[in-house]
């Protein structure tokens, strides 16, 4: 079966398939890989069809993978896997047009592999995982798009690429934040605009020794960093910072709603950005070697759509499972989770022998009691408390005027704290203004 | 690090071009200039024009992020498909 699969992708002919599946998996990402591995483990017959021209081709995420969900299926996996660094520095910056309030985190504890998040870079990790899923005797076909659901009396059966028809007692729709084919089935609603990002990056090339120099690492040792404020332009958004191993990952991430109300295009916010006093400096002598782009839903728990249908479930980016509360952002660890549990799912519904909505409704309680849905839950307010502009406008400039002045020697009279916090406080939208959107951080994050 | 253009970004990617088939059709008779502005300044590859009053687009190039299509909401981008399989970018570190 292996060769009349790999045969598929030749252009004119028509294979028909007698071989139906137990599962065909779209995409190979993070979620369709894991689930394949989980599936093909049980001892499943798996099908995962990837439009890239091998798993990971067409993968792009802002950079940082929380290790906890993948040491679950695969213990010590970044001992082998293509990780970058493992990320034991955070930072946060808060970036006016001409200055930039940091604060850094450091903590030993962020080395224990059940807490730990490393930067990844997907083509290469995601080629990774995909293999050990095949080890497991998953089946992938590469360089193949899956244009069309068959459905039949309402149930899901397969999919449809080009003039070829694969069947399955259950499809795992894991192709992407678009994923058409979901939208198709009315699963997914087309993705709203205001709690739709676009994600612009940039993979920039720089010696292993700068980049420890540069952020103050030791070899394997990374840094995450996020900045609020002029990077976005008075829009929602900012832009993250990875160290890679021999690079870094940087990127702007917009609300789409915002566009247009700029001046500047997105990728003239991107360079705007790149020259900012603060992060010139780090990407300093840097060589590009990747320009990419990728759609980032933030709506977090309120804009997961259909999970289940009968025959089909949804897993990760598809399903929108990503949440962004502006000292991280995470979408990594959900997927691999959703693609597991949608695995185990499919699993008690073949000993069932039975595939309606009805039995894969386990999916959807197994989400509610893991971390994916419970931690998107958690944060469902943080898209309200992005809302408040001034977040992204007037308090990076309010803690430039603060602490410019507290560090500002230059002979000119001392004045007390209060007596210039307070003007700025009452600049960037008074005291009761603050307490609100800290109220609601409160709730949020 | 020098300023860049996007062309000069692109042409750093790898790409399998599908010259004949674009996969993203647009509405060339679509003429409100602020709604198609948005899609122009959307675009990370910048592969949408306004000139002389009219969208021009280009699918070669495509990051297949699928921003314009949530841009327009169905009004400057009329069909939007992931290229053929195969074809289009390949990320190399993604």
């Amino acid at each position: 079966m292996q060769d009349e699969l790999q045969d598929i992708g030749k252009k004119g002919e028509v294979i028909v398939s007698d071989d139906r599946f137990d599962a065909i998996i779209v995409g190979a990402g993070l979620a369709g890989s894991t689930a394949a591995l989980t599936l093909a483990k049980a001892g499943m017959e798996v099908l995962v069809i990837e439009r890239g021209n091998w798993a990971g081709a067409k993968n792009v995420s802002g950079g940082r993978l929380y290790g906890h969900a993948l040491e679950k299926i695969l213990p010590g996996f970044a001992e082998e896997a293509p990780i970058e660094r493992k990320i034991t520095k955070e930072r946060i910056s808060l970036l006016s047009e001409t200055a930039g309030t940091t604060i850094e985190y450091a903590d030993e504890s962020f080395r224990k592999p059940e807490t730990a998040s490393y930067s990844v870079l997907r083509s290469k990790f995601d080629k990774w995982l995909a293999e050990k899923a095949e080890a497991e005797g998953a089946m992938f076909v590469t360089g193949i798009h899956a244009d069309e659901m068959i459905v039949k009396d309402g149930k899901v059966c397969g999919v449809k690429c080009g003039e070829e028809e694969m069947e399955a007692d259950v499809v795992i729709l894991a192709d992407g934040v678009n994923s058409p084919l979901a939208q198709s089935l009315g699963m997914k609603k087309e993705l709203a605009q205001a709690e739709t990002a676009v994600g612009v990056k940039e993979v920039i090339g720089l010696e292993e020794k700068v980049i420890r120099d540069r952020f103050g690492l030791t070899e394997n040792e990374g840094c995450a960093w996020m900045m609020a404020g002029y990077p976005s332009d008075g829009g929602i958004g900012g832009m993250c910072l990875y160290t890679n191993k021999e690079s870094l990952s940087l990127a702007l991430v917009l609300t789409t709603s915002y566009i247009g109300q700029s001046e500047l295009s997105v990728p003239q916010l991107f360079e705007r950005a790149k020259a900012h006093p603060v992060v010139a400096p780090l990407i300093e002598g840097g060589k590009l070697l990747e320009y990419s782009a990728h759609l980032v839903t933030e709506g977090g728990y309120n804009m997961i759509p259909t999970l289940y249908k009968d025959g089909v479930l949804l897993a990760g980016d598809a399903a929108n499972m990503v949440i962004n509360i502006a000292y991280t952002v995470r979408g990594m660890d959900f997927a691999i989770e959703s693609g597991r549990l949608a695995a185990e799912t499919v699993i008690k519904a073949k000993e069932k022998g039975d595939f309606s909505a009805s039995t894969l409704s386990a999916y959807k309680q197994m989400l509610d009691n893991s971390f994916v849905l419970r931690d998107m839950q958690f944060h469902a307010k943080a898209p309200k408390l992005m809302e408040h502009k001034e977040i992204f406008t007037k308090y990076p400039q309010m803690a430039q005027e603060i602490f410019s002045e507290m560090y500002t020697i230059d002979g000119n009279p001392r004045r007390h704290l209060l007596k210039f916090a307070k003007p700025a406080l009452k600049k960037a939208g008074g005291i009761f203004k603050l307490a609100r959107i800290g109220l609601d951080a409160n709730k949020a994050i | 690090m020098k300023k860049m253009s996007v062309d000069d970004k692109l042409g750093l990617n790898k790409f399998y071009p599908d010259e004949h088939n674009p996969h993203i059709e647009i509405d060339p008779d679509f003429t409100d200039e602020k709604e198609i502005m948005r899609v122009v300044k959307a675009c990370p590859a910048e592969l949408y024009k306004y000139e002389n009053g009219k969208v021009i687009f280009n699918h070669e190039g495509c990051l297949e992020c699928g921003t314009c299509r949530v841009v327009s909401g169905g009004k400057v981008v009329r069909v939007w498909h992931y290229p053929v399989g195969s074809m289009g970018i390949e990320y190399r570190q993604g």
